[in-house]
């Protein structure tokens, strides 16, 4: 018979934020790149990324493909059409 | 110790101003409806300081508390019946989040069809929610539950919900003389949880999602909890007693007369009829269940282990057995006895008919000629 | 990734997620002091999955339809506490807040606690399966109105919660949308710097329950607002405001956008714009 595993007390969890530990990533069939010639950093990218995973380093945009689902709302969003996509594969 | 005579809700307000709960929700029903009146009178008078919040059901009565108590203040409710029966869904909640919440519940049967007297059908419908239940005799017992509950559910040992059950209108519209104390002192010391807060200072998510295995260690983790709740219940039980003088016999169960060789057994304020038979009679003691959930198995084993019948009158029925959940579930506790006492079953009181003490003579009277196991219906 | 978020990235919504998007704009406003009563659906669920959650910031979800009242208790112990400057934000998406728990919802508002009552409106209960809620517009194909031979979607018009609020007496209504952030997070510190019971309602479009590609999301809610079928507006005091005048583009470019909208014909398309015209003009042209 399996053991019980430690739980914590009503299974609250204390370290927030943790989820950072889960990369969904894992989960892009299509992935969004970004021409760091013509993108400006304006970051609205990074105001409509659902998943949190872009940010603005030195005026320009940076994607975490760690978490990046590829939903390619970046590439939809961008006023400049910096960022284009293509097929993942794995 | 000065006695005043006080109807039951009365004096129940007054054992939850003595335990100065932070937060308080209430929604009106018959009969729990003195003490959500009495306790607003109480704070209109400035002689309970505590937030007041005037929900617009019991569903939010019990939510809201379960939101004052995950935030980490003190948190009280009461209600009846369908009431209960709405808080249903969140009666789990309030457990598996492990929330120290006091409720009082005043007893009164269930729809369909409506009516307002007194049984237990309510609160024996929700013994496995999670919840301590504790029931009183008296609204001296009442006051003194009401106060040890606050003292239980909070303990590190327990942090569980506790229903302080009480007979409506047979405990909550009668006035009995009652003792209440000027202070409690540092009976109840102040709520400080270690487990459960929204500070934002200290961050956490309560209520989380969980897949089958921490689920199924969290849902153990909650049952070996309220098994072992006893331990407190007793340590409390006695504290209070050197300290009050009073006791819910070993806060488990209570027993009177229990040397002889039948037992007659119930639980709340039918246990003063049982009384009075078992003063007229030389035959029968009485068991009285003060907490049916944790179900003292052990203790009622002892109890009853040389007797040669015992007798449950009980106010509730689990529709689809013939009988009441206390029948079954102490007829399954002696199962492990090599020597089993004859078990008789008796339904009575539903819906707030008189159990009388003629009648309950003579069930005593009949149970030689009764087949073991056998269930009756007093009407 | 963006580690100030007050929402830790891994959380499992779908790819494109309108109300995602709603909750990172809305914690951008908020800042830290705040709690979260968060009602089963969507985010909550995959957001808090023992033994990881997403929160930086206190949250606790109880039921479905409780989140409002777990509000109210959770603002009344901060008060017991001391604590008058934590906001206390009860939110949920339309299932949570407008249908099922909106009972919860009106008590808190009737009350006049000071509450931020947040509904994230995806149109249907995309958490169980693209289900119709109160919320859902009129004619859309849920699974339990789906369009057929002899059906055209949900018989009824969406339900009008924000007048409803202000039936409440709300010092502070205002709708919102995922497309519009800066427009959002205005009114949400606006909201906030108010006291007293308020409401703002986020309308957010689910890719998979709406049927349209994941990079649409933005583009969908946009056409929502510049065609009418979603007002950007607050209410303050019971004066209400246009706060963003929708270019009027043709309700056919919303509708053909979606799948949920596919059976409808052009005669169809044409008797909808006639009673998003009447319905905006009844509103906002006085």
């Amino acid at each position: 018979m399996a053991e019980d595993e430690k739980v914590n007390i009503a299974g609250i969890v204390t370290d927030v934020g943790n989820t950072k530990m889960k990369k969904t990533g894992s989960w892009r069939t299509e992935i969004p790149t970004v021409n760091m010639d013509i993108c400006t950093g304006c970051g609205i990218c990074k105001q409509f990324c659902p998943d949190g995973c872009i940010v603005i380093e030195n005026k320009k945009c940076i994607i975490d493909y760690d978490y990046c689902k590829g939903c390619l709302i970046c590439e939809n969003v961008c006023p400049f059409k910096s960022i284009t996509s293509k097929r993942e594969d794995k | 110790m000065t006695l005043n005579v006080l109807e039951g809700s009365m004096a129940v307000a007054e054992s939850v101003r003595l335990c100065n709960p932070d937060v308080i929700a209430f929604y009106p029903i018959t009969p729990q409806t003195h003490i959500a009146q009495e306790i607003a009178t109480l704070i209109a008078d400035g002689k309970l300081k505590c937030q007041h919040i005037e929900v617009e059901s019991e569903f939010s009565a019990l939510s809201a508390v379960i939101g004052s108590s995950a935030a980490g203040s003190r948190s009280y409710t009461a209600t009846s019946s369908q009431g209960l029966a709405l808080m249903h869904e969140v009666l789990f909640a309030a457990a598996g989040m492990r929330l120290p919440i006091v409720m009082n519940v005043v007893n009164r049967a269930l729809s369909a069809p409506i009516n307002i007297w007194n049984d237990y059908q309510d609160s024996v419908s929700e013994r496995d929610t999670g919840w301590i239940q504790l029931y009183a005799e008296t609204n001296q017992e009442a006051v003194d539950l009401t106060i040890k509950a606050f003292r239980i559910a909070e303990d590190k040992r327990v942090l569980l919900p506790i229903m302080v059950c009480m007979d409506g209108f047979f405990l909550s519209h009668t006035m009995e003389p009652v003792d209440i104390p000027k202070s409690i002192g540092n009976f109840i010391p102040k709520y400080k949880p270690t487990h459960a807060y929204l500070d934002s200072k200290r961050p956490m998510s309560q209520g989380t999602f969980a897949y089958p295995k921490p689920y199924n260690t969290l849902r153990h983790e909650l049952s070996k909890t309220i098994d072992k709740s006893n331990i407190v219940i007793r340590e409390v039980n006695e504290e209070f007693s050197k300290k009050f003088k009073r006791s819910s016999g070993n806060g488990l169960i209570d027993t009177y007369k229990n040397d002889r060789k039948i037992s007659i057994i119930t639980m709340g304020s039918l246990a003063g009829n049982l009384r009075y038979v078992v003063n007229k009679r030389d035959d029968c003691g009485l068991l009285r269940i003060v907490s049916f959930r944790p179900f003292p198995k052990c203790d009622i084993i002892d109890a009853l282990k040389d007797k040669e019948t015992v007798i449950i009158f009980e106010k509730d029925i689990s529709l689809g057995t013939s009988g009441g959940s206390l029948f079954e579930e102490i007829r399954s506790a002696l199962y492990s006895l090599d020597k089993k006492p004859k078990i008789i079953g008796v339904v009575c009181g539903i819906g707030g008919v008189d159990v009388k003490t003629d009648d309950i003579e003579k069930i005593i009277e009949s149970a030689d000629t009764m087949d073991n196991g056998k269930i009756v219906w007093l009407s | 990734m963006d580690d100030k978020s007050l929402l830790a990235p891994g959380y499992s919504t779908c790819a494109g997620c309108g109300p995602a998007i709603a909750i990172r704009t809305l914690l951008e406003a908020t800042g830290e002091d705040i709690v979260i009563c968060n009602a089963t659906g969507c985010i909550e669920v995959t957001t808090s999955q023992y033994p990881m959650t997403s929160w930086k910031v206190p949250w606790i979800h109880v039921t479905f339809e409780n989140a409002a009242a777990v509000a109210s208790g959770v603002k009344e112990a901060l008060i017991a506490q001391g604590n008058d400057k934590t906001a206390v934000i009860a939110l949920g998406g339309d299932g949570g807040m407008l249908d099922i728990g909106f009972q919860a919802v009106s008590g808190l508002w009737e009350r006049g606690q000071d509450v931020l009552v947040i509904c994230y409106d995806n149109e249907a209960y995309m958490n169980t399966g693209i289900q119709r809620s109160g919320s859902t517009p009129w004619r859309a194909s849920t699974t339990t109105t789906p369009s057929g031979l002899v059906s055209k979607g949900k018989i009824q018009w969406k339900k009008d919660v924000p007048a409803i609020a202000v039936a409440h007496n709300l010092p502070y209504v205002a709708t919102a949308s995922i497309a519009f952030p800066a427009d959002l997070k205005m009114k949400i510190r606006k909201a906030l710097s108010i006291k007293g019971p308020k409401y703002v309602h986020i309308h957010a479009p689910c890719p998979v329950g709406w049927y349209f590609e994941s990079s649409k999301t933005v583009d969908v809610a946009k056409l929502a607002v510049e065609s009418k079928m979603w007002s950007l507006f607050e209410i303050i005091d019971g004066e209400k405001t246009l706060t963003h005048k929708p270019k009027g583009v043709p309700v056919k470019d919303y509708l053909r956008a979606q799948k949920r909208f596919k059976h409808l014909t052009d005669e169809d398309i044409d008797e909808y714009q006639k009673r998003v015209d009447a319905s905006f003009d009844k509103e906002f042209k006085k």
